[in-house]
């Protein structure tokens, strides 16, 4: 892609233009509208947003969990530059879904099976994307990603109302892990939980990343605790990425009105800044503005806004806005042709 | 629209305000049956807890689920009588006046709670769910209903209020949801709120807006506040004074700042530290966390509660007594060991690690 800084290493992910609408009785929700994005190796990115953002359908987009309502489902995903949107379902169940990439659903620690031991829980996916696995061997992995994830090896034989909420949510890591995937995707992994075990559960998190070198993407709606994953950041806003980041310089200062705005209203632990929120609410994905979609709530608006900013590169930083055109180097994906510059 | 006057009782020291809620010694114990008869023993979920709320002050209590924060709430609010102990409201104990005083007391408390949706009744319209109470209080003149719904609506910014009046909890957002539930609580003029977890359920965004909301309430009808939570970054913007429980116990007390910048309590300090900030440092670093889980209430381990888990730990005393209150600096007080005088040495290892935090 034009501008694209020239990295000789392949993105783990990426997306070129992906949409997806859902068809809905009062018509078509643009959850997810063409976006460009992408992942290196080893990387943790964290997709942050508001509630109703498309952060979680993006997720599934990639992974091609799609409900019955789907409207329109389009673009490309690239997936160690194989394309994926290319294979047809049954190819994308047996070779990519929890082979090279898996998912610790929202709430997971309610979305384990109750009447099944935990041990063959975690066991399961390695018995059906690895033909040649035995029982045996795949219960014998299944006591190692225990070990790793920090469960007792004693509560294997258990059911999962006999643990409790950190411990089932690291159940849920352990089965996400144990098919050794390129990229697991975490759906707010620990927002249900206790402070501690949040840490906790972070803490393991980290050591598998370093460890193993898997790729994450952490969805959540909690900046703070985001930061405790991210390389990488995207800001996700009414169906678009607004702005893609690394952590470093998107936690000292984001660059979109949005996420500037986003980072004022997280409580800080001893800060004596003032809090301030976003006046207004995101805008309906039913008929959303032709332009900017944060316009409205924008205090930057200027006349450019009515049209659609594509993602500008500034510094290796990309951000739809119209206020950094002129410090954009140039312009990133294939969103719909603009000028640069003048 | 702030009126300062009324913000005035805060030049004053919390201490020196009369007492409108004493809680003496509460226990709310919850019996464990044997087959549907026979007591096996009890889920000790709030264990001798003593504390006194003034008029006007906003205090948080903060712990982990389990820990017994939402049980003593339910006693404050007279849903569970406790097994011992007593709560007194101005003097009176709320149990005493039998179900006639109950249901006084319970006007004169305001309760928000934690989740919008499903605290709001599905089938009703705001303006019924507004109206219930007033009903039950016995205003009986439909108008006077109607602008006393009106006056709170426009207090919880639900502006203006007939746009919502007719409308069901599923056409409004999580934030309009919860300044319902706001407005519920206050439409009785309460003088006390207990406000469980009120903004966990919201978007950050939408959080702070709540927060404010609730503060600005709060000073203009000097409110006295219960602030239940497990976040304690919010904390900071909302409460006076700072209660971290622990298994059933209240294990420190202590105004907000001096709770944030000088933790006592080996807890306390492992709460604060695993509490993010978003920095791009922390990635790259882990957090300590203090091993294993918190105990069970049908058999929470002798002497500190805490003290399995402790890396601090004295031998022969943490795990045999109780540890009393220790005044360990102005208006903090801690339960633990560390700050009894026996333990100046040991407590320097603590001491050296809260160091490190500032």
């Amino acid at each position: 892609m034009s501008g694209q800084p020239s990295t000789s290493a392949q993105p783990v992910l990426k997306t070129e233009d992906l949409v997806l609408y859902f068809r809905t009785t009062k018509g078509v929700v643009q959850a997810v509208d063409h976006v460009d994005f992408e992942l290196d190796e080893g990387r943790a990115v964290v997709v942050i947003g508001e509630s109703g953002c498309g952060k979680t359908s993006f997720a599934k987009a990639v992974l091609r969990l799609l409900p019955r309502n789907v409207h329109a489902y389009t673009g490309r995903v690239y997936l160690d530059g194989q394309d994926i949107m290319a294979l047809d379902d049954e190819d994308f169940r047996l070779h990519i879904r929890w082979a090279k990439m898996s998912l610790v659903p929202q709430a997971a620690m309610n979305a384990l099976n109750p009447v099944l031991r935990v041990s063959d829980q975690v066991a399961e996916p390695l018995l059906i994307h690895e033909k040649d696995v035995s029982r045996e061997e795949a219960l014998d992995r299944a006591r190692e990603m225990f070990r790793f994830v920090g469960v007792p090896e004693s509560f294997l034989s258990r059911y999962p109302f006999e643990l409790s909420g950190g411990m089932r949510q690291r159940v849920a890591i352990a089965m996400a892990l144990i098919t050794r995937p390129r990229l697991i995707i975490l759906d707010e992994p620990t927002s249900a939980l206790d402070v501690l075990t949040q840490a906790n559960i972070m803490n393991v998190l980290k050591k598998i990343k370093w460890e193993t070198g898997t790729s994450y993407m952490l969805i959540t709606h909690d900046v703070a605790t985001s930061s405790e994953l991210a390389d990488d950041v995207a800001v996700m806003y009414a169906g678009q990425m607004v702005e893609n980041a690394d952590a470093e310089s998107f936690f000292k200062e984001p660059l979109h009105p949005y996420a500037r705005m986003l980072m004022a209203a997280v409580p800080k632990l001893r800060g004596d800044e003032d809090l301030e929120f976003i006046p207004g609410q995101p805008p309906s994905l039913l008929d959303p503005p032709t332009g900017c979609r944060f316009a409205d709530r924008c205090p930057f608006r200027f006349d450019k806004c009515d049209q659609d900013p594509p993602l500008f590169l500034v510094d290796g930083r990309k951000v739809k806005c119209w206020l950094f055109e002129k410090d954009a180097q140039g312009v990133y994906g294939t969103q719909p042709a603009v000028a640069t510059g003048d | 629209m702030t009126t300062m006057t009324q913000t005035a009782p805060q030049a004053a020291p919390a201490s020196e305000r009369p007492a409108l809620l004493s809680v003496r010694h509460l226990k709310v114990w919850y019996e464990l049956r044997k087959w549907g008869f026979g007591l096996a023993g009890y889920v000790k979920a709030v264990d001798d807890v003593s504390f006194d709320l003034h008029e006007g002050e906003a205090i948080a209590i903060v712990g982990e689920s389990g820990c017994g924060k939402s049980s003593l709430m339910k006693a404050i609010l007279g849903l569970v009588p406790p097994h011992d102990g007593q709560i007194l409201y101005q003097g009176q104990d709320i149990f005493a006046g039998g179900r006639a005083g109950l249901r006084w007391y319970r006007s004169q408390v305001g309760y928000v709670q934690q989740d919008p949706f499903g605290a709001l009744p599905p089938f009703m319209s705001v303006r019924r769910i507004l109206e219930e109470p007033l009903i039950l209080v016995g205003v009986k003149d439909r108008d006077e209903r109607l602008a006393r719904i009106r006056a709170v609506m426009e207090e919880v910014k639900l502006s203006p209020p007939e746009d919502f009046l007719n409308k069901f909890p599923h056409m409004l957002s999580g934030g309009q949801q919860q300044r319902v539930v706001i407005a519920r609580a206050m439409i009785r003029n309460p003088k006390l709120m207990v406000a469980d977890e009120p903004v966990s359920m919201l978007d950050a965004s939408v959080r702070v807006e709540i927060l404010k909301l609730l503060r600005q309430i709060q000073e203009e009808h000097n409110l006295a506040v219960i602030y239940i939570t497990h976040d304690l970054s919010t904390v900071r913007y909302f409460s006076e004074r700072i209660f971290v429980m622990y298994a059933g116990k209240v294990i420190e007390k202590a105004s907000t700042d001096e709770l944030l910048w000088h933790p006592q309590h080996p807890y306390t300090l492992a709460l604060l530290n695993a509490i993010s900030d978003p920095d791009a440092a922390n990635a790259r670093k882990l957090r300590e966390v203090p091993p294993g889980e918190p105990p069970s209430l049908v058999t929470p381990p002798p002497g500190c509660r805490f003290h399995p888990r402790c890396k601090y730990a004295i031998q022969g005393e943490c795990d045999v007594n109780v540890p009393p209150e220790f005044p360990t600096r102005p208006h903090h007080l801690t339960a633990c060991w560390l700050y009894d005088e026996r333990y100046a040495q040991q407590r320097q290892v603590l001491e050296d690690d809260l160091g490190d935090l500032a």
